[in-house]
């Protein structure tokens, strides 16, 4: 079968993150990138079932992003998937979930004769978790999200969602789009060999002409909504200081009941 | 901040990048409670060699990791300079494979050197003896042939990862003709009859796990004997140079760990109303430690390059055994009197470093022994 991850190079959350001034979107060319986090769940969990069909699965590793986003592709394929597609177009630039489902969307469709798509619960940079629905309209297909756990049955796919106050057990035919948490596996380092392999492997750029999209319906100009204004967090403030007069226990208590700890 | 390090491709960039990203995740948020309860991280070696990272200097044919000695000695760096017992482990590790590798029939290399190469097993170094420690030639295990099989009997001293490893390169002797009298097996370690003292209570290093082996006729079949009777010998000094290489570069490691500790300190700290990094009696101290660290690791990489071309490199690998160690040594104690009564306490790591570095002028061949090495060298001309 065929898989399709998508994935997202976003700032390094080690690193200092900022906005760019003149227009208010994340600042990406100054700081240190890599693979989202949540979307190596996502690429492990291709990869698990690639080892479990044994057969002539392919993963491809898909994202959309500016020239350092092809670190994240570089990354899935040192982990073990097969191909990578890397959608960049100057345009693209401040693109919003809107605009980057359709570029996913025709992206996976020119890759075609997708079984099975999958993506991380969100991004760790934007943290909309809105693309994968976005993009599973976009394609007609069923989208299941937030998976904890997965598995593929001939034509269908089954998940575990655990959701706050019940679990659900969700099914779906082939192909869907299904999102999954951090909760699903634990996603493997790439080892040396792995490294060494994924620079004979094929990445493909496609440019928004090759997707046939219009650059009119993509970038910041496009975007639905805009970032006006951005103020920085006031630094957090000193906490409550008890003197205890013998009275420090039910002082506290009350704090904890206020704040709702108890 | 991260070492600055050239390196001769794209791929050890990339090594190096998963090294520190492993060592970042996986290492350095656990060695300071493992090393306090003394507990063997048996679960870090299994992931460095899902990695690839156990075997690197080895051929890439066999199932190693095909990198030079340049590149493999400075990814060791990198991991002592996260988890120095982890380090000795990996250059224990790649020195119990060599005598397969090097002296292995077609038939062994074939049986053995998958699991010892592709990272699912770790083996342990039985040498030394309580009698037979820089005199191998000393050594009196026996192995005595009987019919298709090997019986050995006696004790193996300071034996890393005793009781944890996979399997034990044993050097016992097959004749009473000293140094010529020794020869090398392979013994896995659910072989009946091997046997574990307790561990030894180390200064530091503690969760490098080293203890006596006590072969209690333990029973090895002929065709785990690698080499020849009586090429023992050889055999094991066959591996010197590239075990005192290893010890050089995680010694490297460990007092780049405990600069950077001092750094950091020094850049917060402030008496006086001022960093104590300003008063220029620290600051001296430490661009002498970042010289001692900076010029070891220039001594243990040109002797790792004059090997990867082929040169013999005995003297020099002595050269930087005793340079990056007594190194190691100066760095970390310096680092504890940067920290002032902090680097005293266990709140701070450099106390730890400065117990681990001590054990580097030991092990490996003591630092006197080096000295004999090189200066024998220097006079045969």
């Amino acid at each position: 079968m065929n898989i399709v991850v998508c994935v997202k190079h976003v700032p390094d959350a080690q690193s200092d993150r900022t906005f760019d001034a003149a227009d208010n979107t994340t600042e990406r060319e100054a700081v240190d990138g890599l693979l989202s986090e949540l979307d190596e769940y996502a690429v492990e969990e291709a990869l698990k079932i690639k080892e479990a069909a044994g057969d002539d699965t392919t993963v491809t590793i898909l994202t959309m992003g500016p020239a350092k986003a092809a670190d994240a592709v570089k990354k899935s394929l040192q982990m073990g998937a097969d191909a990578g597609v890397h959608v960049s177009d100057d345009a693209l630039a401040g693109s919003d979930s809107i605009a980057t489902s359709l570029v996913l969307a025709k992206a996976v469709e020119k890759i075609g004769g997708v079984d099975l798509v999958l993506t991380g619960m969100a991004s760790t940079d934007g943290t909309m978790s809105v693309v994968p629905a976005m993009l599973a309209e976009r394609l007609g297909l069923p989208q299941v999200t937030f998976a904890s756990e997965l598995t593929l049955d001939g034509s269908t796919v089954t998940i575990r969602r655990d959701g706050d106050v019940a679990t659900e057990v969700v099914r779906a035919s082939l192909p869907a789009v299904v999102s999954v948490t951090d909760q699903i596996n634990e996603p493997r380092y790439p080892s040396f060999k792995g490294i060494m392999a994924a620079k004979k492997k094929p990445v493909q750029t496609f440019s928004l002409a090759d997707l046939g999209v219009d650059a009119s319906e993509v970038g910041l100009d496009a975007a639905w909504t805009k970032v006006t204004q951005i103020t920085q967090r006031p630094p957090r403030q000193q906490g409550l200081v008890v003197t205890d007069d013998g009275n420090g226990g039910a002082v506290l208590a009350q704090f904890l009941t206020m704040q709702k700890f108890v | 901040m991260p070492v600055d390090r050239l390196l001769p491709t794209a791929d050890a960039h990339d090594l190096i990048d998963l090294t520190r990203e492993i060592c970042d995740d996986r290492l350095r948020p656990v060695v300071d409670d493992a090393e306090a309860q003394a507990r063997f991280p048996r679960e870090i070696f299994d992931l460095l060699g899902r990695s690839g990272l156990l075997t690197l200097a080895y051929p890439e044919d066999i199932g190693g990791g095909g990198q030079d000695y340049e590149v493999y000695l400075q990814v060791l760096e990198e991991i002592a300079s996260a988890w120095m017992s982890v380090a000795v482990g990996v250059s224990v590790h790649s020195l119990t494979c060599n005598p397969v590798v090097a002296f292995g029939t077609a038939a062994q290399r074939d049986r053995l050197l998958p699991s010892m190469l592709g990272g699912a097993t770790l083996g342990a170094y039985c040498l030394s003896e309580p009698t037979a420690g820089s005199d191998v030639a000393g050594i009196s295990t026996r192995a005595i042939r009987d019919g298709e099989e090997y019986r050995l009997r006696g004790t193996k001293a300071w034996i890393s990862h005793a009781g944890h490893a996979d399997f034990y390169t044993v050097f016992a002797r097959t004749s009473d003709d000293g140094g010529r009298g020794l020869s090398c097996f392979h013994v896995p370690a659910d072989a009946p009859g091997l046997v574990f003292a307790a561990p030894e209570r180390k200064m530091g290093l503690d969760s490098d796990t080293v203890g006596q082996v006590i072969f209690e006729d333990v029973r090895v079949p002929a065709d785990d004997r690698i080499g020849a009777e009586g090429q023992g010998m050889g055999i094991a000094l066959s591996a010197l140079d590239a075990g005192r290489l290893g010890i050089a570069a995680a010694a490297t490691g460990l007092a780049q760990a405990a600069l950077d500790v001092a750094v950091r300190y020094a850049n917060e700290r402030e008496q006086f109303g001022r960093r104590i990094g300003e008063f220029q009696g620290l600051a001296f101290l430490l661009a002498d430690m970042e010289a001692a660290v900076a010029s070891a690791r220039a001594t243990y990489l040109h002797a790792a390059r004059l090997k990867d071309a082929g040169r013999s490199v005995g003297r020099q690998a002595s050269v930087a055994k005793l340079v990056c160690t007594d190194a190691a040594m100066r760095v970390t104690t310096d680092a504890v009197q940067v920290l002032g009564g902090a680097g005293y306490t266990k709140d701070f790591p450099v106390e730890r470093y400065m117990r681990e570095a001590k054990v580097t002028q030991i092990f490996e061949g003591t630092n006197q022994i080096q000295r004999l090495v090189i200066s024998r060298d220097l006079l045969r001309g």
